[in-house]
């Protein structure tokens, strides 16, 4: 029906009719478990050891072996994170969640519109507008970010939200995405039914092709969100005050201290990194069914 | 199609096209415009400067700039290095996840992705910790093995960043190598191995030649990444700026020369030449790896 169905029940199928080839050697499916197991070890350790950091306090982190706890401080530490400078912290969260969610959510409806108007219509110019979608995949982003700065200070929108959020609303990624997504959802045959149907072509967008774009709307979403919230380059140009800093930013402003000004906020900037991983996890753990399919997807086609 | 429906698709696109011209075109041209200008100044330099147009001289200066094109060699040759480990870890661990029943291999994929999830400010603020000698257990476990190694000092500051973005980098990699290889039709192997061919020849002569466009695709992406090479640097900087000066990178340089130097005109002159220079990168890679295909 959708895309984003995943492959395996079709293949669980087939394997339940004939012996699996691949279990055919024990000894074989050891030795490559082994090297599965290692590499899961080297992908997850550094993960271990930043929640292991987080509920230590300060002794125990410079003096206690890294890789185990000692001592319970999470409470503690999570206190100081949130209440040093009066809450900073939690002020970042919420303007990365601000430009993440508006924006994304922003960006998602723009590039939904589009990718339908490119995969669904036969107009002068569809060809010019769908190459440069994919031309500017290529384009480095300190060739936008740095002119895009000087312009937005010209019109004063640097150090406001909106020179992160405008920007968000334009992702060419999401486009094509999108118009992947319409070409393997939407039949022209739906659309020339509603059509005789006297449905308006806006009608016809937002309560049927919007509708049975659910799924590749939120991958398309989520995919934003993340790329968002884990945006550097942007936001460290184009917002100054810390005021409307996001996590990152305030987070490699916190980590540039110690040689700044010999502040060792170390422990305050491993509690604060492991915070900013939470709305990820949630999201991608929320959202798993979707993301499989989208990160490949976008990939491959 | 009738007439009227044509516009009212095009119509769909409008808000983007819009968007697309003032957040995407408006600012390319604003960028080479102000690359062609040059702040002159005047007398002792205290009445402020005017713009004058000075043509190409932004260009030649960074061509001839040896911090800007030795930054650039100094990515590209790091490219060299860890672009390919990277992918062939991806690839071993796709053909391990491959050869695994379905069940291990859903498992271990979500598992080997999990470093993908981390945004890559606090992929780098973790491993910095990690490589630090006071809080890190890394400086404490090579003393256990006899290797007294500092991960800061100027010989192994690559390796650590190496290392960073290659733990960052796999688990996408492999994911859509992996999904490449299930799209590999699976009478093959039943064939190759009636006829008597090894798991490992399998792989070898089916498996990767089947995913070679999928490997094309993630270093295409990852040169594109890596010439933008700007976070992980920038973290590094923090704990040792000593070895990783501000022009480690092409793009720490423009960072620099708009917002400490407050000169953006060469600024845009040089990132005009990094986008040059991404575009020739990625048409010589193509070129390279769609020859050997045939």
């Amino acid at each position: 029906m959708t895309l984003t169905q995943d492959r395996a029940p079709k293949t669980s199928v087939r394997r339940l009719n004939r012996p699996d080839p691949r279990a055919r050697s024990r000894g074989g499916q050891r030795f490559l478990l082994v090297g599965l197991v290692l590499a899961s070890v080297y992908s997850l350790f550094p993960v271990w050891w930043l929640i292991v950091a987080a509920t230590k306090d300060r002794t125990g982190l410079y003096q206690s072996n890294g890789l185990w706890f000692s001592g319970w401080h999470l409470w503690d530490n999570l206190r100081q994170v949130f209440t040093y400078e009066d809450g900073i912290f939690l002020r970042w969260t919420a303007n990365s969640l601000l430009y993440a969610g508006v924006g994304s959510l922003g960006g998602t409806l723009i590039a939904l519109a589009t990718g339908y108007g490119l995969a669904r219509f036969d107009f002068p110019g569809r060809g010019f507008v769908f190459a440069s979608v994919v031309g500017s995949f290529m384009i480095p982003i300190a060739l936008l970010t740095l002119p895009l700065y000087l312009l937005f200070s010209e019109i004063g929108m640097v150090d406001t939200p909106w020179a992160m959020l405008v920007p968000c609303l334009i992702n060419p990624f999401s486009v094509y995405l999108a118009k992947v997504y319409t070409e393997s959802t939407i039949p022209y045959e739906l659309l020339e039914a509603a059509r005789l149907d006297g449905a308006g072509e806006l009608r016809i967008f937002f309560s049927i092709v919007l509708r049975m774009m659910t799924t590749g709307g939120a991958t398309v979403f989520l995919l934003a969100f993340v790329n968002t919230w884990n945006s550097f380059f942007l936001p460290l140009t184009v917002l100054r005050g810390e005021n409307n800093w996001t996590l990152n930013i305030g987070l490699y402003n916190w980590s540039g201290k110690r040689l700044e000004s010999g502040v060792d906020l170390t422990g305050l900037v491993l509690t604060g990194a492991l915070l900013s991983i939470v709305p990820m996890a949630v999201m991608m753990v929320a959202m798993r069914r979707y993301w499989k399919s989208g990160v490949t997807l976008g990939a491959l086609k | 199609m009738i007439r009227s429906q044509r516009w009212k698709g095009a119509a769909f696109t409008v808000p983007f096209q819009l968007g697309f011209v003032f957040l995407y075109l408006l600012p390319i041209g604003y960028a080479v415009y102000q690359s062609l200008y040059k702040v002159q100044q005047s007398g002792l330099g205290l009445g402020g400067g005017t713009e004058e147009f000075t043509g190409l001289a932004n260009y030649r200066q960074g061509l001839t700039d040896s911090a800007f094109m030795g930054s650039v060699l100094r990515v590209v040759v790091f490219a060299c290095v860890q672009i390919p480990v990277m992918l062939m870890v991806s690839l071993v661990l796709a053909l391990l996840l491959d050869a695994v029943t379905s069940r291990a291999a859903s498992r271990f994929r979500i598992l080997l992705l999990v470093p993908y999830m981390i945004p890559g400010v606090v992929a780098a603020i973790v491993w910095i910790n990690l490589y630090s000698p006071d809080v890190g257990p890394l400086t404490a476990i090579g003393d256990a093995f006899g290797f007294h190694w500092n991960f800061f000092v100027p010989s192994m500051v690559w390796p650590s960043i190496g290392n960073l973005l290659t733990w960052h980098g796999i688990g996408y990699n492999m994911v859509i190598i992996y999904s490449a290889l299930q799209a590999v039709p699976r009478e093959l192997f039943e064939a190759a191995r009636l006829d008597g061919a090894s798991e490992i020849r399998i792989a070898r002569s089916i498996k990767v030649p089947y995913v070679r466009g999928a490997l094309v695709l993630t270093g295409l992406l990852s040169i594109i990444q890596m010439l933008q090479l700007f976070n992980e640097p920038a973290l590094f900087r923090n704990v040792t700026p000593q070895t990783v000066n501000d022009s480690f990178t092409p793009i720490m340089i423009i960072y620099n020369q708009a917002f400490n130097a407050g000169n953006y005109h060469y600024a845009a002159a040089l990132s005009v030449l990094l986008a040059l220079i991404l575009g020739l990168a990625s048409f010589v890679f193509y070129r390279l790896t769609s020859r050997e295909a045939d």
